[in-house]
């Protein structure tokens, strides 16, 4: 059954704010991931990032709302420049939703206070007006009826809706996601790509890490691809998935579309 | 002729068993059992040892352990936040503490309390006072290393999705992390309440008054007031275990309904 509220076609219904990264660099030790980097995303765009393991997808996205320090360059989110020393992080934080792909849901929490906790103890709202809010967002994602159930009363579907909610609570300005599909059951994925698709509809301004090139496809206004830490190739989604024009990127494109195939001629 | 591995099994079962038969009729045989029953088992005489053994032993035995069990919980999650600070001193601090306190007798520190900081400072403290010191200080020790424990087992997404959330460090610590945390360790926390409880016995260091006893004081009393011999101290002894057993118990659900919350 899928029970995600479809046809919202509200477009503009939420403030978006865009990113701007400038010659962004990352290295662990020796190993730099991140080799120069030049993103910009508009406000209400979909971006979608795919390239290899390894290529430094999850680590821009992580950079961008500073779970990992760049070594370089400059981040702009919304009216902060996230790459200054002296940047309200916390603040910064609370514009941008963040969605990982283990979840990361609360597991002491019921589904509604993993919505509710971070709306009363950041931005101080009442106990009442978080319960409303997150009770929007829940059945927003499609899980309003479940919002007593506790994380593992939940599968993994509805586990990463209930964490696109709890972001979606704070009322960010920008979502990011981190492979929000690739620890799922084929079965629930299509729920979670639904609730981006919607919330894409809705005019969120969004940097997905995916492999779900159907989603990417459809959703993204851009593609991005990435290998060994730089950007190798960028445009128009069904572009760069349909006719890529980097050799990089049409090998990619061909194992991951045709994951059975093999390559006898090499 | 040989025997299959199943038959070796159950014949190597009747050999262990018939062990510790033949070692149990030996104990028994061995026993002096006419002294015994005057000098242990004597539970004719020690009628005089109830209810106070209750009113006041038991009380204070839960008095002390309680009051120390806060001192420690306190202490122990102090220490173990300072142990995964990321500003050196405080790690030094809370591992020389914790290598300390773990390493001395717990006897030492009750004399330390009682006697030696007293007198270094010209104060008086009372003996709740000095036990509930002495025995947070040592259990703060054995909690903080429990609680890093527990701290360390939380994932670290669980952190990231706080901060995530715009959540600051201590925030995310207070409602997040720290409450799995106290989860995860409920049942080795549980542990350490049980030696507490044995532990709050070294306060007989002090010099009790009557209405200070507490249960191991208390039985001690018995054995020269009541002429039962060690009777008075084996009704001691039964009751440390109407409070370690039910704890004990109390630790097994825990572990069980933790187990079955992990997917």
């Amino acid at each position: 059954m899928n029970d995600v509220v479809q046809n919202a076609d509200d477009r503009g219904a939420v403030k978006a704010a865009g990113v701007a990264i400038t010659d962004l660099r990352k290295s662990y030790g020796s190993n730099e991931v991140l080799k120069g980097i030049t993103l910009n995303v508009e406000p209400g765009e979909v971006v979608c990032l795919i390239g290899p393991s390894g290529s430094g997808k999850s680590t821009l996205l992580r950079c961008v709302n500073l779970l990992e320090q760049p070594n370089e360059g400059s981040i702009h989110v919304g009216g902060f420049e996230a790459t200054d020393p002296d940047v309200d992080i916390d603040k910064m934080r609370r514009k941008v939703g963040m969605v990982f792909q283990q979840f990361n849901l609360f597991p002491h929490l019921s589904a509604l206070k993993n919505c509710t906790i971070a709306q009363t103890k950041v931005l101080k709202r009442s106990e009442s007006d978080a319960s409303a809010v997150a009770m929007r967002n829940l059945e927003r994602v499609g899980l309003g009826h479940l919002a007593d159930r506790f994380p593992d009363q939940l599968s993994g579907g509805q586990q990463q809706r209930v964490a696109i909610a709890r972001a979606l609570s704070m009322d960010p300005e920008l979502m990011l996601f981190d492979e929000p599909t690739s620890a799922l059951d084929p079965e629930t994925v299509g729920d979670v790509l639904a609730v981006m698709r919607n919330l894409a509809r809705e005019g969120m301004t969004m940097l997905v890490v995916t492999h779900e090139m159907g989603f990417a496809r459809e959703v993204a206004d851009r593609v991005v691809f990435m290998d060994g830490g730089v950007v190798v190739e960028e445009g128009v989604a069904e572009q760069v998935i349909s006719a890529p024009t980097h050799n990089r990127t049409k090998e990619f494109l061909r194992r991951v579309l045709d994951p059975t195939h093999i390559d006898i001629a090499e | 002729m040989a025997m299959t591995a199943r038959q070796r099994a159950r014949v190597s079962l009747y050999v262990q068993a018939g062990i510790f038969v033949v070692a149990v009729v030996a104990l028994i045989l061995a026993t002096d059992w006419k002294t015994i029953s005057t000098s242990v088992f004597n539970f004719g005489k020690i009628g005089p040892m109830f209810p106070d053994i209750i009113l006041v032993g038991l009380k204070n035995t839960l008095i002390y352990t309680a009051l120390g069990f806060m001192v420690g919980l306190s202490g122990g999650l102090l220490l173990a936040l300072m142990k995964l600070s990321s500003f050196p001193l405080y790690r030094w601090l809370a591992t020389g503490y914790i290598e300390f306190f773990r390493g001395i007798p717990a006897l030492l520190v009750f004399i330390a309390f009682g006697y030696g900081v007293p007198l270094a400072f010209g104060v008086s403290w009372n003996v709740t006072v000095v036990a509930m010191i002495s025995l947070g200080m040592v259990a703060a020790a054995y909690i903080a290393e429990t609680l890093r424990a527990g701290l360390q087992a939380v994932p670290k997404g669980q952190m990231e999705a706080a901060r995530s959330l715009g959540m600051p460090q201590w925030r995310a610590m207070v409602s997040i992390v720290i409450p799995q945390a106290f989860r995860i360790v409920l049942p080795p926390l549980t542990n350490e309440v049980i030696l507490l409880t044995k532990d709050s016995s070294l306060i007989y260091v002090l010099g009790l008054t009557a209405s200070q006893y507490e249960l191991t004081k208390f039985g001690r009393d018995g054995i020269s007031s009541l002429g039962a011999g060690l009777t008075p101290l084996l009704v001691a002894g039964a009751f440390y275990l109407v409070i370690t057993i039910p704890l004990s118990l109390l630790a097994r659900k825990f572990e069980s309904r933790s187990a079955r919350t992990k997917r």
